[in-house]
């Protein structure tokens, strides 16, 4: 446009224009966010929910021991050493796709390795124990579910970091991998002892 | 007509995403357990206050609507801290520090939810400025010139 042009006289065109780039804007807004939408779907454990209680204090509790069901495990008994705590039930199809996983670690002896029974029947978890192998160094029986709520666990499995001072340091949704064990739980264990 | 149809179409978008928020159903799943009501307005209570809370696990589903298990043994949890005496918003406060906020369908504005309650009012107001201002620009007296091909 030439600086003798007439005055401004096509104001329909550029209303045409705007409203034809705001029209494209607004759906290569909608298919960026369809392609997002799609691409998110992929991830495991896209479901997962941000546990509120990273940083904090773990939720007491006091549970029976499942192969000794009159003796009781208690937060208490695991201050002072960081622990793990692995949710599974015999009931739960995806603990027995991470159960090699979860054995090949606390067969390292890295860390106290606590599982936790979610309400399960005694004879069902000792029985399924017995067939894919026990690598916990502690297993708590939480039969009615209750403690769960607590920790706010919604599911199995699940896993729990907790420090020694009984900060919950970092929590798995779903079944754990090798590479989340590398990528994750390993590195979280060390800041955990670095900071001890 | 373009700018009418980018209007109708900002709205559109904006009435879309009011809808989502829309209420679940009512119906409660079959529980194995009945939970035990002392009298029909606690649990009225229950089931407005249920209502408001999102399943853990299917997360698509209010707590009222969903049979899975743990919104059996939640269901059973907020009955019962029903039953000492909590609030409405002690419950919710409960659930909150064990789950996260996303157990809330209302959840409190914070930087990270403004977008979700706000985020519809503001496609609505694009669209009424869209509306309010392209016919403007459009309908200005000047005719189209003869040249208007040149240009291109």
């Amino acid at each position: 446009m030439s600086s003798q042009a007439p005055p401004p006289r096509k104001p329909f065109t550029g209303a045409f224009v705007l409203a034809g780039v705001m029209i494209a804007l607004f759906f290569i807004g909608l298919m960026a966010l369809l392609l997002y939408g799609v691409q998110q779907s992929g991830k495991v454990g896209r479901d997962a929910l941000p546990s509120p209680l990273i940083g904090k204090a773990a939720p007491d509790f006091k549970l029976p021991l499942l192969f000794e069901p009159d003796r009781y495990l208690s937060l208490a008994d695991l201050r002072g050493q960081p622990f793990v705590m692995n949710v599974w039930g015999s009931w739960c199809p995806e603990c027995r796709v991470e159960h090699p996983v979860i054995a090949r670690f606390a067969y390292t002896k890295r860390v106290r390795f606590v599982g936790y029974n979610l309400k399960d029947e005694r004879e069902d978890a000792i029985r399924w124990l017995e067939k894919y192998d026990n690598p916990y160094s502690d297993v708590i029986a939480d039969i009615d579910g209750r403690t769960a709520i607590d920790w706010g666990i919604y599911g199995a499995p699940e896993t729990f970091l907790v420090d020694g001072k009984g900060i919950v340091r970092w929590k798995h949704v779903g079944a754990i991998t090798d590479d989340i064990v590398d990528r994750e739980l390993i590195p979280a264990l060390e800041k955990v002892k670095a900071g001890q | 007509m373009i700018a009418r149809l980018a209007a109708a179409v900002l709205c559109l978008g904006a009435v879309l995403a009011a809808s989502t928020a829309a209420a679940p159903a009512q119906a409660q799943a079959n529980d194995p357990t009945p939970l035990q009501f002392t009298d029909t307005a606690q649990e009225t209570r229950f089931r407005a206050l249920a209502a408001e809370l999102r399943c853990v696990m299917c997360q698509n589903q209010s707590l009222a609507d969903s049979d899975a298990q743990i919104a059996h043994d939640l269901r059973r949890e907020v009955l019962g801290l029903m039953n000492q005496g909590k609030s409405n918003p002690q419950i919710k406060q409960f659930l909150v520090e064990r789950y996260g906020e996303f157990v809330l369908y209302r959840p409190a504005v914070s930087g990270g939810t403004w977008l979700l309650w706000f985020g519809p009012l503001v496609l609505l107001l694009a669209g009424a400025w869209v509306i309010y201002w392209l016919p403007r620009r459009a309908g200005s007296p000047t005719p189209i010139d003869s040249d208007e091909g040149q240009e291109w």
